[in-house]
This record gives structure tokens, C-alpha cells and sequence, in this order.
């Protein structure tokens, strides 16, 4: 079995968030950046135990410019097989999806994972978009997943529970909470990634279909009422007549 | 040309989730002078509730009642869904972003090659060709507006955001075939594991959320009653689910669900960047913590300082007054 993780770049969590250019850009100025941890702690820890269990092979893909090496090598030490960089611009997620559409045409893989969602454009989208440019089945928010043979049983977050379901591969799975564990990568693993092939390819022409033009921050809180404890009657008064809640 | 709106039943019964979407839909289509239609491929919804639709402002329910719509095959879905917009014309698309919207829309997209905005917080701002709308970004500690260039759009509506609106009407239900079939569905549903009778948090008005305050999986039963009392949706932070003291669907904040309730009440949580992320868009923020230094004050619009074992029994006892009308204010 050949898996495939998709693999975006995130602003680490800590990051202040702020724009420049006339807040028309995110700006990066001393932010650290990460392997998306949707993508990290669950698909590519669930296909690394997959490879374990199974002796399947595991290729990492992200779409970048060159400072993407880095996320790849770290992704490369938690245990990947090989990685590949797209090296464009990540325009838009619909942009993305086709590099890694005309990747997978040209090189067939069976089982690909992206994480829900990315933390910083929460967009949600590159998985199910590449589920429809290749015509396979899509499962999103997936919490557990497993496989035998040419099938594939997956746990999926649904209103108010979980839905059980088999799917033949190939499938394109979006990965949430529940599937796996993350794994800190050891000093073995750190040294054989460098090692590891890293591939860089030239992008596919695609059309972004979206653009972000401007960024603002929310509103600030007025700040906050404090009520004494021993009064718990005054802050349902307050929820009912002032802020109208309850 | 028209606006389309996919609405979603949960259990048979159309919800808020479709009501928001659907009024959003009609107010789109009104300004721009087109009209809203609605598609529904769920065959358990009874005639008369789709009709209702009316109401938020549907003209025509088309209404697809094949048994390959069950279970969620995402695929499907989006074909259906196309083949019903291409029928009226639809130039926008509108969803809401539940957990089966979050899989349909990135499919539509890519089928329709239209462009897709996930979890939109507003009314697009249209001036000739041009059409913007916002939504949350990195996990809601901010705002971006994109642009949608395509001839096609379709915005996926962030739920709680846009409150529905009921008039008067009644929408024409027609059937529709949108030519799916069972074989084209390529999963099979093998089990369901639903908990009945609780509210589902992702569009709850009203959230209880709890925190390593607690101390442990045993004292959960005090936050349980209070999200009771108030009609509420139970949630966590994550260390808390990280440990298994509540199961990890509970889970809010940057890594987690990010939700937008009217009332979010938060008890032993410290409110770190990573969980106000997922909370900081509810309209009113609670926060009771035994810390009157802990960052989450600052994010709140009313807080207790005291300890989370009396505090909460007392404010349930209170509320229990109130909700039995013991309680009245001048
Ligand atoms: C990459 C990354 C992603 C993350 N994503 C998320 C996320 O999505 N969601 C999330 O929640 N966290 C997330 N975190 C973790 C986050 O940084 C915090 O560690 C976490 O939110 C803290 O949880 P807590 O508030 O329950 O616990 P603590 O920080 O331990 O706070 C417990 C609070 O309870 C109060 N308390 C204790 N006893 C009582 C009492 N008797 N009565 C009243 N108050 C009491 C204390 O004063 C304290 O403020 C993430 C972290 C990282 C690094």
C-alpha cells in the first residue's frame, strides 16, 4: 500500500497575529513556523503506524517555496519514506489540491491523508477538493481509521456521534482528534531523514479560484464585569436583562 | 439564475443549521434581484416541513428522495447538489458548515470549479463583478475577507453566525431526480454511535465548558447540571479530553471545534491563546476560575473569581430559580 500525507506549513500557535502591507498580508516577521498539527498528530502519525503494522510506504507532499524543506525533514524524521515539494506558490486551496491531483495521476497512491483542516486559513478544503479532481471517495473528519486489505474502516465525527463505514481504497481521508497520538521524533529518525530523499518538482498550471485580499483583527472585549461569588442571583440578572442570553 | 441552498435535516427534522442557511440564501438572492430555491436529498423529510421553507424565504424546495442519499457518501452529494444548481441556474451556492457540509463543499467546488468560502461570518460585499466576503481565520483570532472570482460561488455559513429570519410563505415542493443512484455510492455504513438527547455542541446556543480546574472525570456531574438547566451543550479544553476525562468530540479551541455560541461559560480553564481561538467568536463570554489573574478574564464579558465547586451548584441553583420565574428584576 502506498500512502500519501499531505503536509501544509502553520504558523506555530503562539504567533502574534498581524498584517502587513496595508493588512493585505499575514505578516511572518519572527514567527516560527510547523508541520499543521492536524497533519502531524494524526495523518502522518497514523500512516507512520500503518507503515509499521502493514510495510506500507509513506510519501509526504506539500506545496511551497523552498522553506517548506524544513517542515518536510521534520515530517521525514517522525517517519516518512520521502518527500516531495511542489515548489509554487500555495495561492489558494483549490491551487493545491491540483498540484497534488497531477502528483498523484503521475504517481498513484492508495491511501491519502490530510489533516481536518489547517489552524491558520481554516479552510477545510484541500482534502475534499482533491477527492473531486481525482474522482476518489472522501471521508472527512475522520477519528479512527484502519485497513485490511483493499478495505478501509473509518470512525467519522458526525452531529451529535460517530458513524462507522467501510470504503474500498483508494480514499482521501481528512484526519481529526482520536486517530493517533503525536510522536515526538528521536534522534535516529532525525538522523536517517537527512538522508531521505526530498524531491522538488515544478508546479502543474492551475487557476487559484479564491483570493484573501484583506485581514483585520476582531473587536476587543470591553472589558469584563466581575461578580462576587456569593451572588450568583446578580449574574443571571445579568445574563437575562443586560446581555440577553438566557 | 438563482441562489441555491443545500439544506440539511438532522434525524429527519430540519434544524437551525438549515433555517440560517436558508434565510441567508433568500436575503442574497433578494438582493440581487434572483430567486432562492432550496435541495434537499433527504427522502424522510415529510412534504410539509420542506413547505415551510417558505418561510426563510424559499420560492421552490426541489426534493430528491433516493434512497442512495443514505448514508453521507460526500461524492454523491456533490453531484446531486450540481446537477440540482445547474437545473435553476444557480450562480451561488449556499451551505452550512455542519460536519457533512464541511466534506460536500470542497467537492462541490472542485466538480463545479467554483469558488469556496468555508465558515462565512456575513453578507458578501458585491459591487459589480466583484464579490467579498469574511470569514474567521487562524481559529478566529482573525478576519479575512476573500474574493471570489468565479462564475459559480458557494459559501459555506459558519453556524450561529447569521440569525435566521421566519416570515410568511409556504415554498412549492417539487420532486426531483437528480439521477444518483445506490450503485454510485462506493461506502458502506457499519455502525452509528449517537448520544441521544444531548445537545449537539457545534451548533449549541448556550455552551458549558469545563477545564483542568475540575481535578477530575468524577466532578463533571456539577457542569452536566448546569448545561442542563440551561438547554446547554457540554465542552472542554484540551488537556482535559487529551487525558480522557470527556471524550475528545468536546474539545474546543485552535486544535479543536471552533464554535460561536450565544453563551459560553468556562469553569477552571485558564484560556490560553490556543483555546480562546476556538470560543473568542460567542457572543458572551462567562468565566468563573479561582485565579483572578487567569488570562481568560481579559476575553470575558462577566466573571466570577471563587472556587468552581460552590460557585457552580450555586449559580445552578440560581438559575433553576429563574428558569421555575421565582426570580424577578427591575
Ligand atoms: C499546538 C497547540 C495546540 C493547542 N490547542 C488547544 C486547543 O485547541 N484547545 C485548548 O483548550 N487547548 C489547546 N492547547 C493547550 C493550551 O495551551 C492549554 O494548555 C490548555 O488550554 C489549558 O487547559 P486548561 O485551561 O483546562 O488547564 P490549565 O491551564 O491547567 O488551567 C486550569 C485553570 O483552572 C483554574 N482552577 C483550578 N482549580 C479551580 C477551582 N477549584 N475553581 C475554579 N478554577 C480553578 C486554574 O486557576 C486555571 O486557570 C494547545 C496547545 C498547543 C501547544
Amino acid at each position: 500500500m502506498k500512502i500519501l500525507v499531505c503536509i501544509s506549513k502553520t504558523p506555530d500557535t503562539t504567533s502574534r497575529i498581524a498584517f502587513t502591507d496595508n493588512n493585505s498580508r499575514f505578516d511572518t516577521d519572527k514567527v516560527q513556523f510547523i508541520i499543521n498539527p492536524y497533519d502531524e498528530w494524526y495523518a502522518l502519525v497514523r500512516a507512520v503506524e500503518l507503515k509499521e503494522a502493514t510495510g506500507a510506504e509513506v510519501t509526504l507532499i506539500h506545496v511551497g517555496p523552498a522553506d517548506g524543506d524544513a517542515i518536510l525533514r521534520k515530517a521525514l524524521a517522525i517517519g516518512g519514506d520521502r518527500a516531495v515539494r511542489v515548489d509554487a506558490d500555495p495561492a489558494d486551496a483549490y491551487f493545491v489540491a491540483s498540484q497534488i491531483a497531477a502528483f498523484v495521476r503521475s504517481d498513484p497512491h492508495d491511501l491519502i491523508l490530510t489533516g481536518k483542516e489547517t489552524i491558520d486559513y481554516n479552510g477545510s478544503q484541500v482534502g475534499g477538493m482533491l477527492a473531486g479532481l481525482l474522482d476518489y471517495p472522501f471521508v472527512s473528519l475522520a477519528s479512527r481509521l484502519d485497513v485490511a486489505g483493499n478495505l478501509v474502516t473509518l470512525e467519522r465525527d458526525i452531529s451529535g456521534g460517530k458513524e462507522i463505514l467501510e470504503v474500498p481504497l483508494p480514499v482521501v481521508v481528512s484526519c481529526a482528534k482520536g486517530m493517533a497520538e503525536q510522536r515526538i521524533p528521536n534522534m535516529r529518525g532525525i538522523m536517517a531523514a537527512r538522508t531521505k530523499p526530498l524531491t522538488v518538482m515544478t508546479a502543474h498550471p492551475a487557476d487559484p479560484l479564491t483570493r484573501m485580499v484583506a485581514f483585520e483583527l476582531p473587536q476587543t472585549k470591553q472589558g469584563v464585569k466581575l461578580i462576587s461569588p456569593d451572588q450568583p442571583e446578580e449574574l443571571v440578572r445579568l445574563l437575562h436583562v443586560e446581555a440577553k442570553v438566557i | 439564475m438563482s441562489v441555491l441552498v443545500f439544506v440539511e435535516p438532522a434525524d429527519g427534522v430540519l434544524r437551525k443549521p438549515a433555517f440560517e442557511a436558508m434565510s441567508y440564501g433568500s436575503r442574497l438572492a433578494a438582493a440581487q434581484n434572483m430567486q432562492a430555491y432550496a435541495v434537499c436529498l433527504d427522502e424522510s423529510v415529510p412534504e410539509d416541513s420542506l413547505k415551510q421553507l417558505g418561510a426563510y424565504g424559499a420560492v421552490k424546495v426541489l426534493h430528491d428522495r433516493s434512497a442512495c442519499f443514505r448514508p453521507f457518501d460526500a461524492q454523491v452529494f456533490a453531484r446531486a447538489v450540481r446537477a440540482a444548481a445547474e437545473a435553476v441556474q444557480a450562480r451561488i451556492i449556499v451551505l452550512s458548515l455542519t460536519y457533512n457540509g464541511r466534506a460536500l463543499g470542497p467537492l462541490l467546488s472542485a466538480h463545479m470549479q467554483a469558488g469556496l468560502v468555508t465558515g462565512a461570518i456575513d453578507f458578501p460585499e458585491t459591487n459589480g463583478e466583484v464579490f467579498r466576503i469574511r470569514k474567521n481565520v487562524f481559529g478566529g483570532k482573525a478576519i479575512a475577507t476573500v474574493e471570489v472570482a468565479t462564475a459559480v460561488k458557494i459559501i459555506a455559513l459558519m453556524p450561529n453566525a447569521v440569525a435566521p429570519v421566519r416570515g410568511e410563505g409556504v415554498a412549492e415542493v417539487e420532486t426531483f431526480t437528480s439521477g444518483l443512484q445506490e450503485s454510485d455510492r462506493r461506502m458502506r455504513l457499519t455502525g452509528v454511535n449517537k448520544v441521544s438527547g444531548k445537545v449537539a455542541l457545534s451548533d449549541a446556543e448556550i455552551v458549558v465548558s469545563a477545564g483542568r480546574g475540575m481535578k477530575g472525570p468524577e466532578n463533571w456531574g456539577m457542569i452536566e447540571e448546569l448545561a442542563e438547566v440551561l438547554g446547554a451543550a457540554t465542552a472542554c479544553s484540551r488537556p482535559v479530553a487529551d487525558v480522557h476525562w470527556r471524550p475528545h468530540e468536546e474539545h474546543v479551541g485552535q486544535t479543536g471545534l471552533a464554535i460561536r455560541p450565544n453563551l459560553y461559560i468556562a469553569v477552571g480553564i485558564s484560556g490560553a491563546i490556543q483555546h480562546l481561538a476556538g470560543v473568542n467568536g460567542s457572543k458572551v463570554i462567562v468565566v468563573i476560575n479561582k485565579d483572578p489573574e487567569a488570562p481568560f478574564f481579559k476575553a470575558a464579558d462577566y466573571g466570577i473569581v471563587g472556587d468552581a465547586f460552590e460557585v457552580v451548584p450555586a449559580l445552578t441553583r440560581a438559575l433553576r430559580r429563574f428558569k421555575a420565574g421565582e426570580m424577578t428584576f427591575n
